[in-house]
């Protein structure tokens, strides 16, 4: 073993994939088993009890999915690494495990149609009260923890299609002053662009159904912690209390810094269930192989286009924080030196009409409920991935009605631009017809 | 009884408080002392053939319990216990202390609080083992200075399963970094 911390290529490579030591296989195997035979009673005992490691059964852990696992947990600096199915199954799960009927938490109200009503509907009829900040102000996030009761900080690394970046080092302040964790979901920037918690983020959730993968064929979610997190600090009792299933240990006591994900695993993925099939895993270690230079053709792509598009006559305004008129672009340049990744709203003159009528003409761009595909992708906020949002909800959110969202993929920019020249002419002439 | 740390102040001076105390991973930043790095603490394991538990218990609640399992379990190394209060741990028997093992262990692993360890190292010397074994969430810098000091090697602060476990899968498999890149075949 060589003493050298590898770079961010070589890890995104071969992170969490040694070969295997009884075959030499190479490549990542797939282990398509759903259960793991024991050794002896005594085995089965012991990997029950959590003694010492062992496969059980594929919705606890699975060696595939350990091996992606591991990869993003590398890349993203974490300690750890927990999968589900799903990125909306990933925020689930954290949020299970720190907070329960009668808690509080205080989110951005900047964040993923799915991730509100995640919170807005189904955590709050569960008795979790969420509170949604609608500023960039780490202060109006102190504003609204109520001591006792809130238990974490969530927000979006960049927010979509508002293109807005998060103060992530002035939030993990805000938190960690009132002792809970920040948790970024950072599914648009990936740990290529932006690692959150080298800025103060205790746990990174991602839905590796986007970039992580990059193909867009795979669902797939990761739970990244930090392992600097103090969750002795009393503002989490379960962390401290006797388990009963688990032969009476306490999850920081016997575990340590690795209690949070330890527990994650052997708790919420136990009970809860989303667990990530191993064949998905496979998928998505693979795209992960090529993560740095698909991030960067997206990030070219996107700053081509996203000039293209601000310096056009027919647009009114493009929320990509990597151009000098986003609010956000000295946020951008300090968290995201190498560009805010590639998925961003713009907003184009004469409204919905126009809008619409884009994304009727458009013929390379793929009109669909998807971000960070290889291929470009384009839809209108307002009538899909917003639309179970009110109209407080949408303007809270940064949606404009004739706002059109786009996740810049990585085929040859000019390519991109023509298509979008061409439908917006269309657009023009059917909204003038 | 709560695990201590050995913490040393601003002014200089030492003192003992609970390892768990958010002053002492504050002064977690004040370390001086340096233990093995990844890669010698590999070397370590892959030298030894036998671990003796300093501090084993036979409760099954206990940290102590939870590594003597692991390395009775996942490792070939031969396994002690050390424990003046108990008969057996394990299905093994338990030794009142490491004078009285039937040979001398390559690894001390120790889990007691952060002021006893100054003697454990002098039983450890008395007996003539070679390396010290500090448990996670131990610390006592003099006496680790002490210990390297007669020639012992040192590790600190340290879970004894979770650094085997990161070099042998075990870790891996759980979706911790192990920060093992390697393209030779996983260690058995």
């Amino acid at each position: 073993m060589a003493d050298r911390d590898y770079g961010f290529r070589t890890r995104a490579v071969h992170a969490g994939n040694v070969p295997d030591s009884a075959t030499g296989a190479r490549a990542l195997p797939i282990y398509q088993s759903s259960a793991f035979v024991f050794d002896s009673t005594e085995d089965a005992a012991a990997r029950f009890a959590l003694q010492k490691y062992g496969n059980i059964y594929s919705r606890l852990a699975n060696p595939t999915v350990a091996s992606f696992e591991e990869r993003v947990a590398s890349l993203e600096g974490g300690l750890g690494a927990v999968s589900t199915s799903s990125g909306l199954s990933a925020q689930f799960v954290t949020f299970a495990s720190l907070a329960g009927a009668g808690d509080h938490i205080v989110a951005s109200s900047n964040l993923y149609g799915g991730s509100v009503t995640q919170l807005d509907v189904t955590l709050r009829r569960f008795g979790v009260e969420t509170t949604f900040v609608a500023s960039d102000n780490p202060a109006d996030y102190a504003a609204a923890i109520i001591p006792g009761r809130t238990k974490l900080v969530f927000a979006e690394t960049i927010a979509n299609p508002s293109g807005d970046i998060a103060d992530i080092a002035g939030l993990a302040d805000v938190a960690h002053a009132a002792n809970l964790p920040l948790i970024i979901d950072s599914t648009i920037a990936t740990p290529y662009l932006c690692r959150p918690i080298e800025w103060g983020a205790d746990v990174v959730v991602h839905s590796a159904t986007k970039f992580l993968g990059g193909h867009g064929t795979t669902l797939g979610g990761v739970v990244v912690e930090s392992g600097r997190f103090d969750w002795s600090n009393h503002n989490f009792p379960l962390f401290e209390e006797t388990v009963a299933h688990y032969g009476g240990l306490t999850w920081y006591g016997n575990f340590g810094e690795y209690a949070f994900l330890t527990r994650l695993r052997a708790e919420q993925l136990r009970d809860i269930g989303p667990a990530l099939a191993p064949h998905s895993a496979f998928l998505l270690a693979q795209g992960v192989e090529t993560l740095p230079y698909r991030m960067q053709a997206h990030v070219d792509n996107a700053r081509r286009v996203a000039e293209w598009l601000e310096a056009d006559p027919r647009i009114e305004t493009v929320n990509w924080a990597g151009l000098p008129s986003h609010r956000h672009h000295a946020r951008a340049a300090q968290y995201l030196p190498l560009g805010p990744s590639s998925v961003f709203g713009f907003v184009v003159k004469g409204g919905r009409a126009v809008g619409q009528g884009l994304i009727e003409n458009v013929n390379l761009a793929s009109h669909l409920a998807n971000i960070g595909d290889a291929k470009t992708l384009i839809i209108h906020p307002a009538s899909t991935t917003h639309a179970q949002l009110t109209e407080q909800q949408l303007v809270d959110g940064g949606v404009h009605p004739g706002l059109v969202r786009l996740s810049v993929g990585i085929e040859d920019a000019d390519d991109i631009i023509f298509d979008l020249d061409q439908a917006l002419d269309a657009a023009l002439k059917g909204a003038s017809a | 009884m709560t695990d201590t740390a050995t913490v040393t102040l601003a002014n200089g001076l030492t003192c003992d408080i609970p390892a768990s105390s958010p002053l002492a991973k504050l002064l977690k930043s004040q370390r001086t002392w340096v233990g093995p790095s990844a890669k010698e603490r590999l070397a370590i394991l892959r030298r030894a053939k036998s671990i003796a538990i300093v501090g084993a218990s036979p409760n099954p609640a206990r940290s102590s319990y939870f590594v003597g399992t692991y390395l009775q379990q996942s490792s070939d190394y031969r396994v002690y216990f050390v424990n003046p209060n108990a008969t057996e741990i394990l299905g093994q028997p338990a030794y009142p202390d490491l004078a009285s093992l039937p040979e001398v262990p390559d690894i001390v692993d120790v889990f007691r609080k952060g002021s006893d360890i100054p003697s454990v190292i002098d039983d450890v010397l008395a007996v003539g083992a070679s390396t010290v074994w500090v448990q996670l969430g131990i610390w006592n810098e003099e006496a680790a200075i002490y210990g390297e000091s007669k020639g012992l090697t040192v590790v600190m602060d340290r879970c004894i399963k979770v650094e085997h476990a990161r070099f042998h899968g075990g870790l891996h498999l759980m979706g911790f970094d192990t920060g093992v890149i390697s393209a030779k075949k996983q260690l058995r």
